[in-house]
């Protein structure tokens, strides 16, 4: 079937100024119940690639640089 | 594990936890502790840090049997009651009488619960007839405490693979499951003498009135994974007909926590700031009198605590903005909402399977077995009503226990190399599809369609046309194709979604009466049915590979009911000129 692409805006902010993902930490990824966020290797920092989010706040409270921040889904707010 | 092309890496266990939330965690330390000798593994979709419905911790005990607060006996009547009758009390009595002794192994392993000035435990009523609740004021760290558990007993934890099959050995018993990596697409198979299902609640049946696939009450990882494998594997299902739906905070759709509020104060109320049922303690009564406020002339539903004064709200504020889904701070100070000056407007969930919070599970007895050798369900997954956290430690623990005695009389079984070979290119078959439809837009047809067609008021030829539908949506399960790993999870849920609202239909239509208030409110049946229904609906897949339904009768009651308490939860309606 023919497809098209549509922009969502997602819930989960990374402040690349603090994250450390280039460092090597991925705290964030791995307590992800949703598995949605990623890294990007050629920035060095953590982002939501998917907008599945539970707004349940691992990533923002496990993350050792407090980069995270997490809104309400748009939908919801 | 490694990559594989065509070959599965295959792994032998002894017990094999699938989930890794509540009662996982417990299932897998208590077969540890019963033989240190067994291979024990934990199976997790995500990572068993921080997953799971208490994720983010758990701000109380919601049924805890406490000597000198109450009885296993007067908890086997109440539990009776709220689920109007239909339930293996045998399974409500062994989870009572372990209810304290796991509450002391919770303690000794560093949960906080909320403690009397004397030392003792500071229960709360909520119920309509017993007292229950326990706080658990810094409840946000018991995952940690899990976790520290399993590293203790030297339990392997296997996370980020999903199972989405199991497999019978040639007996029939359980022999193991099939394993897919959402990250890599690579799929495994483990072998196993037990398996133990502790998948949680089928959180993605219905759709969540924001239309936000992922804001639901549940959390939202768990598809109804354990309820579809379970039915595949043979084993039977129970009271698939009695949904979970929840009263909530509306749009943000967490629970709004009138357990945690009503013993400060708080209250349930329609728009009038006025009380209209006796007790909020969730039962399918209650939620028919909030369904008839919120659609009636004074609703809608909120919960009220602007009458509190501030240090109240204040503690109320401390617990639940930091315990179980403590976005809802953020959430509510968007829409202005103060709790000071505003009531929280509320609303009802999605529809959902939960035992956790009413009754709907596979069915187990009260070791925690299913219907099929080897294999056991715990948690929010079984069949046991009402069963909340504890109740999932509780039948984790029992469900560990029982698959490590039985594992000691067994032999790994074999598994047939022609079923492994159909399930995986059952399971990567989207991947290998292009220009198909995606995912989630076959998820979000799918559970609109739940709504539609199978959400309270039950109407009979609603629910037919459901049927249609979702035989329409099982043919474009042949047209879904995934881009990456990530999206071929998604695609493998939508077949466990769809196999749920398949069987919650088929039980919804075989139970011709209405029963548990709202939860089973069938338009052109309207009345309760003893007669004819006072017995379990099971669910079992059939030859032609769909759902078929039979009764199960009643096992007879180990504690009776008085005249006078049978049907306290029919009376919650407050009787006053308000009201």
């Amino acid at each position: 079937m023919p497809s098209t692409k549509i922009t969502n805006t997602v819930p989960v902010t990374v402040n690349a100024e603090a994250c450390i993902a280039d460092k090597g930490c991925s705290v964030c990824v791995d307590v992800c119940p949703l598995d949605v966020l990623l890294i990007d290797q050629a920035k060095g920092t953590a982002y939501m690639g998917y907008d599945e989010c539970w707004y349940c706040l691992p990533c923002e409270k496990d993350c050792p640089t407090n980069a995270i921040t997490v809104h309400i889904p748009y939908l919801l707010r | 594990m490694t990559a594989n092309a065509g070959s599965d890496e295959v792994m032998e266990v002894d017990v094999l936890v699938i989930g890794g939330g509540t009662a996982g965690p417990m299932a897998a330390v208590k077969a540890k502790e019963a033989n240190p000798d067994l291979r024990v593994v934990v199976l997790e979709k995500a990572n068993v840090k921080r997953s799971g419905c208490i994720s983010m911790g758990m701000d109380g005990l919601n049924n805890a049997v406490i000597p000198g607060h109450a009885t296993p006996e007067q908890y086997v009547k109440e539990i009776t009651v709220a689920n109007d009758g239909i339930v293996n009390q045998k399974t409500v009595m062994a989870y009572a009488e372990r209810s304290y002794d796991m509450i002391q192994q919770l303690d000794k392993w560093g949960v906080k619960f909320e403690k009397d000035e004397t030392g003792d435990f500071n229960v709360k009523k909520v119920h309509h007839m017993g007292t229950y609740v326990l706080p658990m004021p810094e409840g946000h760290n018991i995952k940690k405490i899990l976790y520290r558990q399993l590293r203790r007993k030297r339990v392997e934890v296997i996370n980020r693979y999903m199972a989405t099959r199991l497999f019978n050995g040639p007996d029939g018993r359980i022999a193991g499951a099939m394993l897919l990596n959402p990250r890599t697409a690579e799929t495994a198979v483990i072998k196993a003498k037990t398996v133990i299902l502790c998948t949680g609640a089928a959180g993605r049946l219905g759709l969540p009135s924001s239309g936000y696939l992922f804001g639901t009450y549940e959390n939202p990882t768990n598809a109804g994974d354990g309820y579809s494998m379970a039915y595949h594997a043979g084993a039977e299902l129970s009271g698939l007909e009695c949904y979970q739906i929840n009263p909530l905070i509306k749009d943000y759709n967490g629970p709004a926590c009138a357990y945690v509020t009503g013993p400060m104060g708080g209250y349930t109320a329609n728009a009038q700031g006025d009380r209209f049922i006796e007790c909020d303690y969730w039962s399918g009564q209650m939620m028919m009198e909030f369904y008839k406020e919120l659609e009636g002339g004074k609703g809608p539903v909120f919960l009220k605590l602007d009458h509190l004064a501030e240090e109240t709200v204040e503690e109320i504020e401390e617990i639940l903005h930091t315990n179980e889904r403590p976005s809802r701070g953020r959430f509510h100070e968007n829409r202005n909402t103060n709790y000071r000056e505003k009531m929280v407007e509320m609303h009802i969930s999605e529809i959902g399977f939960c035992s956790g919070h009413s009754a709907s599970g596979i069915w187990t007895d009260e070791n925690a077995r299913t219907t099929v050798p080897g294999l056991y369900a715990a948690g929010d997954v079984g069949s046991v009503p009402h069963n909340y956290m504890l109740g999932a430690f509780v039948y984790g623990a029992i469900a560990g226990e029982d698959a490590a005695a039985y594992c000691a009389d067994h032999e790994l079984p074999e598994i047939d190399k022609a079923e492994i070979d159909k399930e995986r290119a059952r399971i990567l078959a989207p991947l290998n599809r292009e220009h198909g439809v995606p995912a989630h837009q076959v998820e979000y047809k799918l559970r609109r369609l739940v709504n539609d067609y199978l959400q309270p008021p039950k109407v009979t030829r609603k629910m037919e046309i459901g049927q249609d539908r979702f035989a329409e949506i099982r043919r474009d399960l042949e047209l879904i194709s995934a881009e990456d790993p990530h999206e071929l999870m998604r695609a493998n849920e939508v077949s466990f979604i769809l196999d749920c609202a398949e069987m919650a239909a088929a039980a919804s239509l075989y139970r011709t009466e209405s029963r548990w208030g709202l939860y089973h409110y069938r338009v052109d049946y309207p009345e309760t049915d003893n007669g004819d229904w006072f017995a379990h609906v099971q669910t079992k897949k059939g030859e032609d590979s769909k759902p078929v339904n039979f009764k199960r009768p009643i096992d007879p009651y180990i504690v009776e009911l008085g005249d006078a308490e049978k049907d306290a939860y029919q009376k919650l309606r407050v009787n006053n000129a308000n009201a």
